[in-house]
């Protein structure tokens, strides 16, 4: 098994943060991982993207030039990655973000109103784990209870109460792809 | 009285200080370091604190510190010792840390570190021979040179409107919180080799109680750099040196 | 603490394994793309559990004069930079390893010269390995392409600093600092006693016992005869590194053609790269040097007589290909490719290079 996923989007959506809870959750569940982000002085509006890798062989590059799957959340983002999908990946995005829908018909492709959602929660810091939500109902990679032990791992102790909120955030993130 | 009356021990006046040995000092006739290296190795020794003690040599003449009191020592890279020191005290809470540094080391190239480890009040002492000129590269201007006073590079004498005012590093450090005990004396008579004694004690005290930075500057002379005699440096030093650098306690605020 | 398995960035490593290690003191100062080392241990507060001082210094220069003295006490301590920050530090590595003791310096690297940028390079492999500041002096310098070995070669780096009393640096980059992977964290041991340190370090300024001579840690020797001396002495050290501490990894290099060699994170790249050679049947391996200086000469003379040509990739406009070169003895043709300023290629990147400059290789 190896996934090689990219997130984009702007700084501040919780890009990196999710791709972590992501990995950690792979962690748990006796993979190996490599999270590798953009890095800049840009914290937030910027663009952010972090490479997650998901293996059960040891990874080499950290850095890749193609991928299984995209998460893109903005505009800029799509036009940067849609061409690094491998053909037979998958492409999901939020077309809050995203005014030019993607063209590529050799990949399965999910629209997801993660932002929508966000919004029905009334808690916008919720949004990168709704996309996560989305994520792994597209592709399940890790169990949930793995993901929760992620968060665990993750979120510092005096943060441990938000928990079952973002336990709600991935539900409903994933009752967006059918 | 004969010479074997006047060397017997119940007769003598003085002895040199156990700490401080017998290798030839390198320094000029009428030069301060010799008794300044003295007054530490006597306090040391009355203290009882030399397994206790480390001494940071500066670059500057008093290089070789580390040569004539048998103390441990670091020899610092130019204007360091304050950051040295201060991670000698961290590492190492229960030594008496000081450091041994001249006005081009401290006051030039070593400012910030003089000004960081005085504001994180670092329980450290710092003793500053303040003679206004860089003695061991053969006599250049100094950050502490006077205005109009002659050096290799200021041939002419110190111009304010070339080379900025004379700076006055012990009064800046004395506005820091972090520092204790802040103070400016001589060694160019008894009276004042005496006060400088009792000065280098409370400081040297005042690391061990940590009670936060000490600096205790030594106004001095140069007579190689000034070009004068040794007496004539010292009556140089008291009509214009104590002008712009007058004597006294600046800063105390250890009660006695 | 015990053995713990996290997922952490390569520069948070750093931090955790060395209060694990039982660091005696850290001494840095903010520079993009490390600054989570301070950060860490700032946050961790280890001088509330193994003692460990960790102190925020008012610039690199300092920091590395920090480093010299606690160093100088015998004590293991350390600092860690970026590029820029890892000039400025130059003139008090050079104290160091004229002082013969024992410290190790964390270089993750980014694009020069000058300020740069704040990206990925490896363009410092001259400063290090070369003898960066002044005088005839070399680091036993580590290059980690993981998370893992950014952990491991603290303990490894502390080892041989005190093992030859010489200062050892972790020559890292950006990449490797900010991503995340598994990391199996040692378990803690405690910091050394002062008894332990008298006893390992006799030279170490303690405070100077009535029972032995006054210690002195100087680096100034006005006779030229002694200081020739203690350069002799200084190399007789650098020799018995050099036959004993050469490291290196070989990936598939049993039935290669071709090789690359790389180091730090460039050579898992380069992996990825000859994994995809491979499924078009090119046969390449990879040498990773692991010790950069002393550098695995022999090894990479051995291999080059088996393949046909070497292409070195690096992050750099051409710096490691020199001893590469100096390894082969001109015994075949020897390329570069690497990207400047920041840029990282990516897999495919390196392999169209290597078509590039080795055009036959796909017949």
């Amino acid at each position: 098994m190896k996934e090689e996923i990219i997130i984009a989007g702007f700084g501040g959506q919780g890009v990196l943060s999710m791709g972590k809870i992501l990995a950690y959750a792979a962690l748990m569940d006796g993979l190996e991982v490599s999270w590798m982000p953009s890095y800049g002085p840009e914290q937030r509006g910027g663009t952010a993207n972090v490479t997650v890798i998901l293996s059960d062989s040891p990874i080499s590059s950290p850095i890749l030039n193609t991928f299984d799957t995209a998460v893109i959340l903005n505009q800029q983002s799509l036009d940067k990655f849609e061409d690094a999908i491998k053909p037979g990946g998958t492409l999901i995005y939020d077309p809050y973000g995203v005014n030019r829908p993607p063209k590529r018909t050799d990949i399965t492709i999910h629209r997801i109103d993660a932002m929508e959602a966000t919004f029905d929660m009334e808690n916008a810091k919720a949004y990168n784990m709704v996309v996560l939500g989305a994520l792994l109902k597209a592709k399940p990679m890790v169990p949930m209870a793995s993901v929760i032990k992620g968060l665990k791992k993750t979120l510092p102790e005096r943060h441990h109460h938000l928990i079952p909120m973002n336990e709600e955030a991935i539900t409903r993130g994933m009752a967006l792809i059918p | 009285m004969t010479i074997e009356e006047i060397i017997k021990p119940e007769n003598r006046v003085y002895a040199k200080p156990r700490l401080l040995n017998d290798n030839n000092m390198h320094y000029c006739p009428g030069c301060s370091h010799g008794v300044v290296h003295r007054l530490i190795a006597e306090i040391v020794e009355e203290m009882g604190i030399e397994d206790k003690t480390i001494g940071i040599a500066p670059v500057g003449c008093a290089v070789f510190a580390y040569n004539y009191v048998d103390i441990d020592w670091i020899e610092a890279a130019h204007g360091r010792a304050p950051a040295i020191a201060t991670a000698v005290k961290r590492l190492n809470p229960s030594r008496m840390v000081f450091t041994y540094q001249g006005d081009g080391d401290l006051a030039a190239i070593g400012t910030c570190e003089t000004i960081h480890a005085a504001n994180r009040g670092e329980n450290i002492v710092i003793i500053f021979i303040n003679n206004g000129i860089y003695g061991m590269t053969g006599g250049q201007m100094a950050p502490t040179t006077l205005e109009g006073m002659k050096t290799s590079t200021t041939p002419y004498g110190r111009r304010i409107d070339l080379n900025g005012y004379p700076l006055n590093i012990t009064s800046l450090v004395a506005q820091l919180d972090g520092t204790c005990y802040v103070t400016r004396q001589a060694v160019h008579t008894p009276a004042a080799v005496r006060k400088t004694k009792n000065a280098i004690k409370q400081a040297f005290q005042n690391s061990m109680d940590g009670k936060g930075t000490s600096l205790v500057e030594i106004v001095s002379t140069c007579s190689s750099g000034w070009k004068m005699t040794p007496v004539q440096a010292n009556k140089w030093m008291e009509e214009n040196m104590f002008a712009k650098y007058p004597l006294g306690d600046i800063k105390n605020t250890v009660k006695q | 603490m015990k053995e713990e398995v996290r997922l952490m960035k390569g520069n948070e490593a750093i931090a955790h394994a060395a209060i694990r290690y039982g660091v005696d003191g850290y001494f840095g100062y903010p520079i993009t793309p490390q600054s989570e080392i301070l950060e860490t241990l700032e946050a961790e507060m280890p001088w509330e559990t193994t003692g460990m001082v960790v102190l925020q210094a008012e610039s690199e220069v300092a920091a590395i004069n920090m480093v010299y003295a606690g160093a100088a006490c015998g004590k293991a301590v350390m600092t860690s930079s970026s590029s820029p920050g890892v000039s400025l530090k130059q003139e008090g590595i050079s104290y160091i390893a004229a002082g013969e003791l024992p410290a190790l310096i964390v270089n993750v690297m980014r694009g020069g010269p000058g300020l740069g940028t704040i990206h990925p390079s490896q363009a410092d492999y001259f400063q290090a390995t070369k003898g960066g500041g002044h005088g005839d002096y070399h680091l036993i310098v580590l290059a980690p392409s993981t998370v893992q070995e950014m952990a491991d070669f603290v303990t490894l780096g502390f080892d041989l600093a005190f093992k030859y009393r010489t200062p050892a640096m972790i020559l890292a980059d950006g990449i490797v600092g900010q991503m995340m992977e598994k990391v199996v964290l040692p378990p803690a041991r405690p910091r050394r006693t002062d008894e332990e340190i008298a006893r390992q370090c006799p030279w170490a300024i303690t405070g100077r016992p009535a029972t032995r001579k006054p210690n002195v840690i100087t680096t100034l020797e006005l006779d030229t005869a002694q200081m020739e001396r203690n350069n002799e002495r200084y190399q007789r050290t650098y020799h018995v590194i050099e036959q004993n501490e050469v490291r290196y990894e070989k990936f598939m290099t049993e039935d290669a053609d071709y090789l690359i060699v790389a180091f730090g994170s460039m050579a898992r790249i380069c992996q990825k790269s000859i994994e995809e050679a491979r499924e078009q049947g090119i046969k390449i391996g990879l040498i990773r040097p692991i010790t950069l200086w002393p550098f695995p000469y022999q090894a990479i003379k051995e291999l080059s007589d088996k393949v046909k040509g070497i292409l070195v990739v690096e992050l750099n406009a051409g710096q490691m290909i020199e001893d590469v070169r100096l390894a082969v003895e001109g015994n075949l043709p020897v390329h570069h490719f690497g990207r400047l300023g920041g840029i990282v290629p990516n897999p495919q990147e390196v392999l169209e290079a290597f078509n590039n400059k080795f055009p036959d290789a796909k017949k």
